[in-house]
């Protein structure tokens, strides 16, 4: 099968990405799903909050999803689902499975990788102690509560203050369960202020900062958990141990990119973000596969995968269509205090939105960008946090080729 | 006296600065947009909150669902009884009506699902 097109990954990246590259003139196009259903995420995402800067409403996951699986479907764009795809290759070869086809392979002029990401695992947190049953991640816990109708368990505590965690705490609580404590390792929380304020405080839930679980107890299945103060270089402080007896334990302990597919194919991935390097229109260093949405860097707003996902189906449709991009090479480099900017190269001479995340918590500081010394832009920031993702626009002035950007927060 | 709150309106979460007089509310600083003024007052006098959650189908399945319009605070663990002792009847659309009073609003599916 030859297609000029193929999205792999029917979420709200791959959704959008294909709408966008429909709008722009693709037709021969193929999106490839794992599950059994489009939406990817959002479908176990029930509450709400999603859209506000995409709709200037505020609907839940589910509706969110669909409002792009109903354009998918009325620009009658195709689709696969319980598709999984194996490998892609150098050369844009796809090859996937599914019960009706068998296995086979997919020559595309143009793919937009849209795999998402998954859940950090309790293995790679060396909790001491025996294995019972009653830990989950806490996407794993949300799937069995909103999509199948199961509750894990009755008294839980919750390890990572990230958003899943949060709105699985107060989850958990509406449907009957006790939340004893969301533990965090660092000093602040990873989660939006919001739902620190409607998930944890509604309900009374305390958020126990510098805390992580040092001991599971418990054989068959899980009876408590031992928690302890961590100091400034996260070590348990001894003597602060606090036994909590619970029959569940919540992992919401970061997310990884699922960039298994991009290493087939070769394309170099960025140790900060986990996912690809890209240009401004989200193009890998392999011509003609791009990538957007979680498996390019974690988002924390569904609404901006959206808006990636739409550039990396313009950039997709434009190079289908064989146009040439103006070729300049700038280079995006940062402090350390900004951890990574997105895109990371910036290979066309105009505006770019650069999409950034911060190290640490910093107050009254300013964001600022140079190029061999000169102040490109400067804006001054409030507040930023490693949860909220930031971004500013460098105008296509500052672009010239050989040139290298350098993000940095001044005053922090 | 004066209360502190975070904004839930949107991502942002401003913080805000609210002075009482009583239950009446006389300014509202930190905001920054009039959505956050708003939610301000109405945190302070009468806090409402939407409430989103599944319902039991009749093949044993879950379907989400959340009240139409925010519901009182305080009446949230009424409205999760209710919305637990409902059971929909398939197919559902997305928007249709699952309970039609519940706490002063209705709740309506988000989701479609086939019978």
């Amino acid at each position: 099968m030859k297609k000029d097109l193929v999205i792999i990954g029917g979420g709200p990246a791959g959704m959008s990405a294909a709408i966008a590259a429909y709008e722009a003139g693709v037709r021969d196009m193929l999106i490839l799903e794992r599950d059994g259903a489009l939406g990817g995420i959002l479908q176990q995402c029930i509450h709400n909050g999603f859209g506000l800067h995409k709709f200037g409403e505020e609907l839940t996951g589910p509706e969110y999803a669909w409002r792009y699986e109903k354009q998918v479907k009325e620009l009658g764009i195709p689709y696969k689902l319980c598709t999984m795809v194996l490998s892609v290759s150098e050369d844009k070869v796809i090859t996937a499975t599914n019960p009706q086809d068998g296995v086979f392979e997919i020559e595309a002029k143009a793919i937009i990788l849209a795999m998402g990401c998954r859940e950090r695992p309790k293995g790679a947190l060396n909790i001491a102690g025996e294995r019972p049953a009653g830990i989950y991640s806490a996407g794993m816990a949300q799937k069995l509560v909103n999509m199948m109708g199961y509750m894990p368990g009755k008294d839980v505590v919750i390890l990572g203050s990230g958003d899943i965690g949060l709105i699985m705490a107060r989850r958990m609580t509406l449907e009957g369960a006790k939340v004893h404590a969301v533990c965090e390792l660092m000093p602040y929380s990873g989660g939006l202020a919001r739902n620190i304020e409607q998930c944890l405080n509604d309900f009374g839930i305390p958020l126990k900062l510098s805390h992580t679980v040092v001991k599971i107890h418990g054989k068959e299945r899980l009876s408590g958990v031992t928690i302890a103060k961590v100091d400034e270089r996260r070590r348990p402080i001894e003597g602060t141990e606090e036994y909590i007896p619970c029959d569940t334990l919540l992992l919401s302990v970061g997310l990884i990119p699922e960039n298994e597919l991009s290493k087939t194919a070769g394309v170099s991935l960025d140790r900060m973000t986990n996912g690809a390097v890209v240009d401004q229109d989200r193009e890998t260093e392999i011509p003609g596969i791009f990538s957007c949405g979680n498996v390019l860097h974690v988002h924390d707003l569904v609404d901006y995968v959206s808006e990636e996902a739409e550039i990396a189906g313009l950039g997709a449709a434009a190079y289908i269509a064989g146009e040439e991009k103006k070729e300049i090479s700038v280079f995006l480099r940062t402090d350390g205090k900004i951890r990574y900017t997105v895109p990371q190269r910036i290979t066309a001479e105009k505006d770019v939105r650069v999409y950034f995340r911060v190290a640490d918590v910093y107050r009254d500081v300013t964001v600022k960008v140079s190029c061999d010394g000169g102040t490109v832009l400067s804006k001054k920031k409030q507040k930023l946090a490693p949860g909220e993702m930031e971004c500013v626009t460098v105008p296509a002035s500052a672009l010239e080729d050989g040139r290298e950007l350098y993000f940095e927060v001044e005053g922090a | 006296m004066e209360r502190e709150l975070t904004c839930i309106i949107c991502p942002r979460g401003c913080r805000m600065k609210v002075a009482l007089e009583g239950k009446e509310v006389v300014s509202v600083e930190g905001n920054a947009c009039p959505r956050g003024k708003t939610y301000a007052v109405t945190e302070c006098t009468n806090p409402h909150r939407t409430v989103t959650s599944t319902v039991r189908c009749e093949d044993g399945s879950v379907l989400p669902v959340k009240t139409e319009t925010t519901i009182a605070k305080a009446d949230m663990e009424k409205c999760m009884r209710e919305i637990n002792a409902a059971v929909a009847k398939l197919p559902v659309s997305i928007g249709d009506v699952i309970l039609s009073d519940v706490c002063g609003t209705r709740v309506i599916a988000t989701a479609n699902k086939n019978a």
